[in-house]
């Protein structure tokens, strides 16, 4: 059992994101912390924001976004400083800028494509109207008529 | 001595399979070509022969699993005695050579039960899908013996396997990945469907009938299987989220979007023989997702651009077989689709106009999540940049989809096919309307935060519900005892939409009201989140079969009355050396609470984690609601009559013989 007690000692690493003691005292400023960590990855992690994240690394994240904040930074000025040093990998949401105007631009660009290749396929078919029965013909004009008379 | 035998076995079927595919592509294809019945005949007994191989090496690598027999290094590699034997079991699957065996045990599967039921299907058209469907099944089974060989021995057998991630011991993950291959691969017949009715150069409403139920079970699959791993995240990964927008969960999420639109128009095609080039095109699209999702998981290209270049050669293997598959199918489609004539004519205001919207929604909407899951690489490879797409460019970039499809889909549903007038289509929706806005306002009176999320969430959850009621009303001309008669596939659809509606709201609210605490707590201390009182009971060490664990009792009641008494734990499994957490969480229709134990901290407390999910089961209650859906129309009587028809046939021709 000691032996147990022992491994368990061993192997415990934090298996939490943002940890009790990382937590600033003023509700407003860790609100801000909270919401930036959102939109910043991991570095090391798979696709996780440092908010999730159970890395160590997320952990120094949180504590220089949260130093950054008490030192009297904008948010702005908090994430220029990460990209500053991390690059824009760091980046959940890609900024909108250059190239990445593709990105941002594909999705509504495919829109309106698909929506005027659709009007167009649309305005270029029969009206219904057109496809209405064919109008009677003379033999079957008088037998009409014959049938309303009766 | 046996049990040597039993592995050499499925690995020499395995080979076996792959013969018998390259026949069942070939002569089938050459006997529809040259209208030799004999030749096309064979299809059949050759996707029984091809499945039935597939399925005996399956079986096969699934006893090495069971008996540890470690001369196999995949067994090695991914199992060990002292796993539980359902995880013995799921261990096949849950590694790469053994995931693309059950892949196309599937693949074979689908195509045999194309053969065993398909007596109804014209025989030309029969022999060709078979034939297509072979092809795959061709390339896949070269793909696993040339790459991904999973019967490879060791020359030396050590006594104990390495694996036991524990993360990966748990029901939910172990029925993800069959319950998801079977929504990729089943989208493998609605493929071969499509390219043989180009070969054949024809598409009608019958055609749309036979595509229709593949599309609609393997869409049905897929739904399950993607709320199976969402729910997984949700209870596992111990913070309670449930989707990631990882490339992994877009790669089948794209899939589904893509059959949700095909499911979609193939009824245009069915009910109304139009819109049959969009619908082919659709099929070979929803396949090509498929194949793209099993590149992107398998190459793993996405999490890392070098571990792909270091070790390429799946990852080309299956870019080949995109390539190949895709392109010819494109290609052919370039060549052919001008041959299919539409027949019926619709006005701007019509079902089927509804129905282009929609499939124009989604399609674009699986756009965006293809753009923005290999955005990362194409940045990365043609500009030299190194960035990150996540959450919060999809939250954006997709969402709005979403919502314009929400709030079009209860008109689009109830309007008429070939001409509606929009006044009239609106006259049965205006109670769900009210209703919908009423409760959309009511969320946004009673939240303390002022976000439009949850009020816009809910408020369009309603409509699509009430929506689908309303559409179910008028459909039984207003009388109750008619509602019971209505064809199933009336139910199926107002059982999926209603369905999507859950998924909103619980979405929404979740997103928009969820609870955090965060704290250090001491054994007998108690505190308050949300309007429970959660108290730390003790805090003890336990051990369990594989792991060792620190298991905290924890009380939650409210306003004195108790509600819950919960466990999470904190558990190491010493073989693999890794740390997890289990949460515990209390289900409720309402609210889950869900706490997490962490570490002890210095002066004797405990980090505690507590949140209340607000609506968290509606989002897989809308899931499964909507495989529901998928269920109910699968069983509606036309299908039923098709196949009863087919049997009287056959038994009429019997003794004319």
């Amino acid at each position: 059992m000691r032996r147990l007690l022992l491994l368990l000692a061993l192997l415990a690493t934090p298996v939490f994101a943002v940890q009790p003691d990382e937590i600033l005292d003023d509700p407003a400023l860790e609100a801000r912390a909270r919401d930036l960590s959102q939109g910043l990855r991991c570095l090391v992690c798979r696709n996780e924001n440092i908010d999730e994240s159970n890395a160590g690394l997320a952990r120094d994240l949180r504590l220089l976004v949260r130093e950054r904040l008490v030192a009297g930074d904008s948010d702005a000025e908090v994430i220029a400083y990460l990209v500053d040093r991390y690059g824009e990998y760091v980046l959940l949401q890609p900024t909108a800028s250059g190239e990445n105007l593709i990105l941002w631009i594909a999705g509504p660009a495919m829109l309106v494509i698909a929506l005027g290749t659709a009007a167009v396929y649309l305005r270029r078919r029969k009206p219904v109207a057109e496809a209405a029965p064919d109008p009677l013909s003379e033999a079957e004009k008088k037998r009409l008529k014959e049938i309303l008379d009766k | 001595m046996l049990r040597a035998m039993i592995v050499e076995l499925g690995h020499f079927t395995l080979i076996l399979a792959l013969m018998l595919a390259a026949v069942q592509v070939v002569i089938p294809l050459v006997g529809a070509h040259k209208d030799w019945r004999g030749w096309m005949a064979l299809a059949g007994p050759a996707a029984t022969a091809q499945f039935l191989c597939i399925a005996i090496s399956f079986a096969a690598l699934t006893w090495a699993f069971v008996t540890s027999d470690f001369s196999l290094r995949l067994v090695v590699e991914n199992s060990h005695t002292l796993k539980p034997m359902l995880y013995k079991v799921s261990g096949v699957w849950g590694n790469h050579e053994g995931s693309m065996l059950l892949w196309v045990l599937i693949l074979a599967g689908f195509g045999a039960t194309a053969a065993w039921f398909g007596g109804g299907l014209p025989e030309r058209l029969k022999a060709r899908v078979l034939s297509v469907q072979a092809m795959i099944g061709l390339a896949f089974l070269a793909f696993i013996l040339f790459t991904s060989n999973p019967f490879l021995r060791l020359a030396e057998p050590p006594f104990d396997g390495q694996d036991l991630n524990p993360l990966l011991q748990d029901p939910g993950l172990a029925f993800h990945p069959p319950f998801l291959y079977l929504g990729y691969v089943g989208l493998s017949m609605a493929f071969s469907f499509a390219v043989a009715a180009l070969i054949e150069g024809r598409v009608d409403a019958a055609w749309a009938r036979w595509v229709r139920p593949w599309t609609l079970a393997a869409w049905m699959f897929l739904t399950i299987g993607i709320a199976l791993g969402s729910w997984w995240a949700y209870y596992e990964l111990g913070w309670g989220g449930f989707w990631f927008w990882d490339p992994v969960e877009n790669a089948s999420f794209m899939p589904w979007l893509i059959a949700a639109a095909l499911l979609h128009s193939a009824i245009v095609v069915e009910k109304r023989e139009t819109l049959k080039a969009w619908t082919i095109l659709l099929a070979i699209l929803a396949f090509g997702f498929s194949l793209i999702g099993t590149f992107i998981v398998r190459s793993g290209i996405i999490t890392s651009v070098h571990a792909f270049a270091n070790d390429p050669e799946r990852g080309i293997f299956i870019l080949a077989i995109l390539a190949v598959f895709i392109g010819g199918a494109l290609t052919l489609y370039a060549a052919r689709a001008g041959a299919m004539e539409a027949k019926g004519v619709f006005a701007m205001v019509s079902r089927e106009s509804a129905l282009v919207l929609n499939n124009v929604l989604l399609a674009v909407a699986a756009f965006v999540v293809f753009v923005g899951t290999l955005w990362p690489l194409i940045a990365e490879l043609a500009f030299d940049r190194k960035l990150s797409v996540g959450a919060p460019f999809f939250n954006q970039a997709f969402t709005p989809f979403m919502i314009v499809l929400a709030i079009l889909l209860p008109l689009g549903a109830i309007m008429p096919w070939k001409r509606a007038r929009l006044e009239r289509s609106m006259r049965p929706l205006y109670p769900a309307l009210i209703l919908a806005l009423a409760l959309g306002a009511l969320a946004f009176a009673v939240q303390t935060e002022r976000t439009a999320l949850a009020p816009v969430g809910v408020a369009l959850g309603v409509w699509l519900i009430a929506g689908a009621a309303a559409e179910l009303w008028q459909r039984a001309g207003h009388q109750v005892a008619r509602l019971g008669r209505l064809p199933r596939a009336d139910w199926g659809k107002a059982a999926a939409h209603s369905g999507l509606g859950i998924v909103f709201i619980g979405i929404a609210c979740l997103m928009a009201w969820d609870v955090e605490d965060i704290r250090v707590a001491k054994v007998g201390e108690s505190f308050a989140v949300g309007g429970f009182d959660i108290a730390l009971d003790r805090v003890e060490k336990v051990e369990g079969p594989n792991y060792l664990s620190t298991m905290a009792t924890m009380i939650v009641s409210r306003e004195g009355r108790q509600v819950a008494v919960l466990h999470p734990e904190k558990r190491v499994y010493p073989v693999a050396a890794m740390p997890t957490t289990e949460a515990a969480i209390s289900n409720g229709v309402w609210r889950d609470i869900y706490l997490v134990i962490g570490d002890e901290q210095a002066d004797g407390g405990w980090a505690v984690r507590t949140y209340i999910k607000p609506f968290a089961n509606w989002i897989w209650g809308g899931a499964i609601l909507m495989a529901l859906g998928g269920i109910l129309s699968l069983s509606d009587r036309r299908y039923r009559v098709a196949a009863g028809a087919r049997k009287a046939r056959g038994a009429l021709a019997a003794p004319a013989e």
